[in-house]
């Protein structure tokens, strides 16, 4: 036994004693172990929905994310903030299978080793993503976009023969008129303004119902009015789903942190975690101005 | 010259008459293209015209009657309808996947070949040469079949041949193309290098199917003589019926969710795969039934033309393809078949009228379209079918 590994030892424990303090108990279970591993269901008998650990990708030597590692809780609706370069759509693209990193790993509640995963995997396992750009499909219409993103069998043989049941049809109704697109169900998407279409964006991720939604600049190009409304309905998500809102606007994050102000808000920079804590503990943050406002 | 020129008349006319039944109204919504019901009184007419009305003005009415259908504007419909077909199934792969391929020629020259082993063995001893082998193994000396000759002799495994051969080429040509997602541009490109590669490959006479002759002089089919006009009517009923019925099931596709699933890929494909989609096996999908699809217009096509060599794999072939489809309309499903039709017959009037145009035609033709018809002739068909029910409403609402 080196000192050194002592050391790492003590450090390993206490860190674990200070983890067992927030997430001993989840789920209505507590924490033990011979739990079995079922298929389709996340684990998430931590109580956290994803890990990452020191994820690092790099881009011809640029690294993007730099040691990331960051974990979020199970129902937990959590803020990332951070300067532009600072790595949150890559941290996206690695969660989602877009990206392979170079080191680190990447879990969706216990058992589901992320990096193991192609893209669509990812999704039909439980995480639903809002990219920057609203990407919907143009040509088809509103109603059909929901509809290819309900949960249905996503083979291509079932889908030769696939038919809407009613209780199917009223989901859609009951996303439509949730995203405030009920009056345009019948418009080819590519015909929406910007909003509307980060709206169908998000009702298509309503229509999976992903356990874990990463939503990436999801107000970017909507009105004032848009905005609230897109927070109330993603406070009103939280609970039952965990979200990840990667974000610029600053009053977005007021808005969406107004409900409790102890709300976790992370920092990136440099593609790795710089703070976290309150948004008016961020705000306060030296560091933080430091990235924001420049040296 | 002049002794062609009635027979350009006649085709002219049968391209009016042709064109009629392949062009449904348009429909009221210009975003669908499985309109409603004029659609299908369409199909009810182009099934009439194709096996009532063909026979009817080519065999029964005297040959010097006005409404005499000629057997050079039967053999040319004949022809362009097997074109219609890889019309369609490039519109299935590009205009509603959004994978552009510039190799479609080989799949309808592999279904080409596979008939016309067949017909060469149908040949028998009638060769020039009296040999049990094909002519050309003669004049090469070769002293017995080759193996993948084995199955030639038989119609039922010559008729598995034109779909397994095109249909495993793509699928598995597919299958890695896909998978190592290659898309756009680079995608078209190799399409377009497989084609010339099998073209450059046919034209051996090592590989055994002809060389640059390629395969001709066929005398029968199941037995039956194959030039006379009963046999030729009915290749010609045969494939306006092929034609109708791929028309048909590829409305039925494109309807169904899995078509809504091709038009996502071709709108946002990553959007398809968060939604938790693979659209490997789609695009694997649709890209080998495009294949198969061609395979069964070449096999068609060769007994009405007589003749199948390596030329219709050259990259120019498949490009041609490609062009009908775009003058015609992509993401249409009839546009591509007006666009075969349309295209064709300008071809076979231009070379006769102007042989040395023609190519500048038909660039200056694809040009246009690209510039001021992104949709097509259905697409300004359509636009003007808009227009017209606008003023009638606008008149409506004045009176």
């Amino acid at each position: 036994m080196t000192p050194e590994l002592m050391q790492a030892g003590a450090e390993a424990r206490a860190r674990a004693a200070a983890r067992s303090a927030d997430s001993g108990y989840a789920g209505g279970r507590t924490v033990s172990y011979g739990r079995r591993v079922e298929p389709g269901v996340v684990d998430l008998a931590h109580g956290r929905i994803l890990y990452l650990e020191d994820i690092t990708v790099s881009f011809d030597g640029f690294r993007a994310l730099n040691k990331l590692s960051l974990d979020i809780a199970a129902g937990e609706l959590r803020c990332i903030i951070g300067p532009n370069g600072a790595g949150k759509t890559t941290m996206m693209d690695v969660i989602t299978g877009k990206t392979r990193p170079d080191a680190g790993s990447a879990w969706f509640g216990s058992t589901v080793d992320l990096l193991r995963l192609r893209e669509s995997e990812v999704a039909r396992a439980g995480i639903g993503r809002k990219f920057q750009k609203p990407s919907v499909f143009e040509r088809l219409t509103v109603f059909e976009n929901l509809e290819l993103a309900l949960q249905a069998d996503r083979r291509a043989r079932a889908a030769v023969a696939a038919r809407l049941s009613l209780d199917q049809r009223e989901r859609i109704d009951a996303v439509l008129r949730r995203i405030h697109l009920a009056g345009e169900a019948q418009r080819l998407a590519g015909l929406l303004s910007h909003g509307q279409k980060q709206w169908l964006e998000i009702g298509m991720l309503l229509m999976q119902d992903p356990q874990l939604l990463l939503l990436d600049e999801p107000v970017a190009g909507m009105t004032d009015e848009e905005t609230e409304r897109t927070a109330e309905l993603f406070r009103s998500l939280q609970g039952a789903h965990s979200l990840v809102v990667v974000e610029h606007d600053m009053k977005f994050i007021e808005a969406l942190t107004a409900d409790d102000p102890g709300k976790k808000v992370t920092v990136l920079h440099e593609g790795s975690v710089l703070a976290e804590g309150s948004l008016a503990a961020v705000q306060a943050n030296e560091k933080v101005v430091e990235v924001y406002l420049g040296r | 010259m002049s002794a062609v020129l009635p027979g350009a008349r006649e085709a002219a006319a049968a391209a009016a008459g042709a064109l009629a039944p392949a062009l449904p109204p348009a429909p009221p919504a210009p975003r669908r293209a499985p309109g409603g019901g004029g659609a299908w009184t369409g199909v009810i007419v182009a099934t009439l015209a194709v096996t009532a009305l063909a026979p009817l003005l080519n065999l029964v009415v005297p040959a010097g009657s006005a409404f005499h259908l000629g057997d050079y504007a039967l053999a040319l419909t004949g022809k362009i309808m097997c074109y219609a077909i890889c019309a369609l199934a490039m519109d299935l792969i590009w205009g509603y996947t959004g994978i552009l391929s510039l190799g479609h020629g080989l799949f309808f020259a592999l279904g080409g070949y596979a008939m016309g082993m067949y017909l060469m063995r149908q040949i028998g001893r009638d060769g020039n040469y009296q040999s049990d082998l094909p002519d050309f193994m003669v004049f090469l000396d070769w002293k017995a079949l080759p193996w993948h000759w084995a199955l030639s002799d038989s119609f039922a495994a010559t008729l598995l041949l034109v779909v397994a051969a095109p249909g495993l080429l793509a699928f598995v040509f597919g299958y890695f193309a896909f998978r190592s997602r290659i898309k756009g541009v680079y995608f078209s490109i190799i399409t377009q290098a497989l084609t010339f590669a099998a073209m450059l490959l046919f034209f051996r006479n090592e590989t055994g199917f002809g060389g640059n002759n390629g395969f001709t002089d066929f005398k029968r089919l199941l037995g039956i003589p194959i030039a006379q006009p009963s046999t030729r009517m009915v290749l010609f009923v045969l494939t306006g019926l092929v034609l109708i019925g791929f028309f048909v099931f590829a409305r039925w596709l494109v309807a169904s969710k899995f078509g809504r699933v091709l038009q996502a890929i071709r709108d946002a494909e990553s959007r398809v795969m968060f939604c938790g989609y693979e659209p490997v096996a789609y695009k694997l999908a649709i890209w080998t039934l495009s294949a198969v699809m061609c395979g069964i217009a070449g096999a068609l096509y060769v007994p009405q033309v007589g003749i199948i060599n390596p030329g219709e794999m050259s990259p120019a072939a498949s490009i041609e393809i490609a062009i009908w489809a775009a003058v015609g309309g992509r993401g249409t499903l009839v546009g591509p078949i007006v666009g075969a039709f349309f295209v064709n017959f300008a071809k076979s009037w231009f070379t006769q009228a102007f042989p040395e145009f023609w190519l500048y035609f038909l660039g200056a033709l694809f040009i246009a379209v690209t510039l001021f018809l992104p949709n097509g002739i259905v697409g300004l068909l359509r636009r003007a079918g808009g227009l017209s029910a606008l003023l009638r409403r606008v008149r409506g609402g004045r009176a």
